[in-house]
């Protein structure tokens, strides 16, 4: 546990006082800096939060955006939704695969990029779109998908 | 065309997120007046007059949802749902992005008149952007005392709180958003009891979408007859249409209800790319059925879309072009539907898997002739059956574009190839 967490907690649940509502605020505060939520970090934030460790290992299993395994500082999600697959979205996500050589739902072996699918990322006036730790870049052709790969992202 | 500017007005506005800017262009001139103005009844009342309706999807009247609320004396909730993830739907992250003073204002209104004294936006995980626009926008309105203790000198109080999800489509249904705002997975709830009476903490909640609550600055300014002049008697007022696919300016595009969908195609989103036609068109978001080419003089409103078959749902307009595979769609939507089904009840997870499954096998050449009743029987399986409506939702377009392009899905399985001589994807990693 990181000393600075007992102060996020204590900030979380003085925003949202009731139920459990600052379980979600506070995962996504220290996966942001941890990159993704281990065992040690879930059973961390149960007793931060004085909550059953199973009770936080099923809401952070529901959510698709808290990861349970490392992932690469840069996650690239490419959305698969339908009007992204009508502009081409299998043909970008294809391509960066080839490129970073690794396939979708995978993480380079130097730990720099993750790749994974996104479901509808309600762009689609972007299609085909993608985020790169989860700012929106689109519409991305093959000309502008190396952006993706190098360009400057905020955290 | 007739262009009109109301929900999506000062979008070009640069800095319009800005509340300087935003007050220099008419903003919180609205909330001034209903404060001044109107009691919270005749705020419900008028809401009720101009015959809004839910603009998320279901098109559930708002002034008479409010009005469900019980006289009670519990502490009330108001809730927006901002959890914008239907397939073809863009307008919310596009109205949060780049104006979202038009929505706290909006809610600061809907508030003093539903008596809620706590406000929560619910916003998707994935708008990280629209997230810290509506922080920084909550923000800037408690400095200038739109937010907080005695509201510009009213008595009226109230506090608003940005909440982020983390990528679940279900926490788009109202009583999922609600499991999810209160710390748990977003499992769906029993209904009744509706959100009105027993919803956030237990307590009378009133769930709007995002557009539902953009309407109410231009509405107290311009009064309920300024908007049953547009649309229709049933679907009065303005619509946000997101237009996607295949056309050549996606977009979204604010109408008067019934303005007709080709005029929304062609003349507002420029046609189809590449100087093909239209095949067929999703109306509404994934979850609605199909219409074709032969019905794009439909009107959109409520009921003229539904008279066609299909649903004007949440607004997201997805047009495929006459060279789409119509197997290749279905089974790339029920991909979704899979992938987003909280799993809770047996028909939607165990039926949009093996929906899934046959549909992109059929894609793959490596259906047969079975698997078209397998579809059948398994679409009878979900249908009414589901503990929400997510199941339904993902039979919308399978079935009716079984109904108007059952060729398509004879050839796939008895010739075993495609008859568009192209797949929409690569099934192989999926």
């Amino acid at each position: 546990m990181k000393p600075e967490w007992e102060l996020w907690a204590q900030e979380a649940k003085a925003e949202f006082p009731k139920a459990n509502s600052a379980l979600l605020p506070l995962l996504h505060r220290i996966q942001s800096q941890e990159h993704y939520l281990s065992e040690d970090t879930i059973r961390d934030v149960a007793v931060l939060l004085k909550l059953p460790v199973p009770y936080v290992e099923s809401v952070a299993s529901f959510y698709s955006l808290y990861y349970k395994n490392p992932v690469g500082k840069r996650i690239i999600h490419v959305c698969m939704g339908l009007s992204c697959a009508l502009n081409g979205s299998d043909e970008l996500m294809h391509h960066l695969e080839g490129k970073l050589g690794i396939q979708e739902g995978q993480t380079t072996p130097d730990g720099e990029v993750s790749l994974l699918e996104a479901e509808c990322l309600a762009a689609c006036n972007l299609a085909p779109v993608a985020q790169v730790n989860l700012r929106f870049v689109g519409p991305v052709t093959e000309d502008t998908a190396d952006q993706l790969l190098t360009g400057e992202v905020k955290s | 065309m007739t262009q009109t500017f109301y929900l999506l007005r000062n979008q070009a506005v640069p800095d319009i997120d800005r509340i300087e800017v935003y007050e220099a262009n008419q903003g919180y001139q609205a909330l001034r007046k209903a404060l001044k103005e109107y009691e919270p009844k005749a705020l419900v009342e008028m809401v009720k007059a101009s015959g809004l309706r839910g603009r998320g999807g279901a098109g559930f009247p708002t002034g008479m949802k409010w009005s469900f609320l019980p006289d009670d004396g519990r502490p009330r909730y108001l809730v927006v749902n901002s959890d914008e993830a239907e397939p073809g739907t863009f307008k919310d992250r596009e109205l949060i992005e780049k104006n979202p003073h038009l929505l706290i204002e909006g809610m600061i209104i809907s508030s003093y008149a539903t008596g809620a004294r706590e406000a929560y936006i619910y916003c998707r995980g994935e708008f990280l952007f629209g997230s810290e626009q509506l922080k920084r926008a909550v923000a800037e309105a408690y400095q200038r005392g739109y937010l907080g203790e005695n509201i510009l000198d009213s008595g009226f109080s109230l506090d608003i709180k940005v909440y982020r999800g983390a990528g679940a489509y279900i926490c788009g249904e109202e009583s999922a958003l609600l499991e999810s705002l209160e710390g748990k997975r977003g499992n769906p709830r029993l209904k009744p009891p509706f959100p009105a009476v027993a919803g956030l903490y237990g307590m009378p909640t009133v769930v709007n979408n995002v557009e539902t609550i953009c309407n109410l600055p231009p509405l107290v300014e311009n009064g309920p007859e300024w908007y049953r002049s547009m649309g229709t008697e049933k679907s009065p007022g303005l619509k946000i249409m997101s237009v996607s696919g295949h056309v050549n300016r996606p977009g979204n595009y604010e109408i008067p209800l019934a303005t007709p969908l080709r005029a929304l195609i062609e003349e507002y989103a420029g046609g189809v790319k590449g100087g093909r036609q239209v095949k067929a068109v999703i109306p509404g978001g994934s979850s609605v059925p199909v219409m074709t080419k032969d019905q794009l003089d439909t009107p959109l409103d409520y009921e003229s879309i539904l008279a066609a078959g299909s649903m004007l749902g949440s607004g997201g307009c997805i047009v495929i072009d006459d060279q789409t595979c119509m197997v290749a769609v279905s089974a790339r939507l029920l991909k979704f539907y899979r992938e987003e089904s909280c799993g809770k009840c047996t028909p939607c997870r165990e039926g949009t898997f093996w929906m899934t499954d046959v549909l992109e096998r059929m894609e793959a050449g490596e259906g047969t002739p079975h698997d078209l009743d397998l579809i059948r029987d398994m679409a009878d399986n979900i249908a009414g059956k589901c503990f929400c409506p997510l199941g339904d939702a993902a039979l919308g377009v399978v079935v009716s574009a079984m109904k108007y392009f059952p060729d398509e899905f004879e050839a796939h399985v008895t010739e075993h190839t495609c008859p568009m001589g192209a797949r929409l994807y690569d099934t192989v990693n999926h």
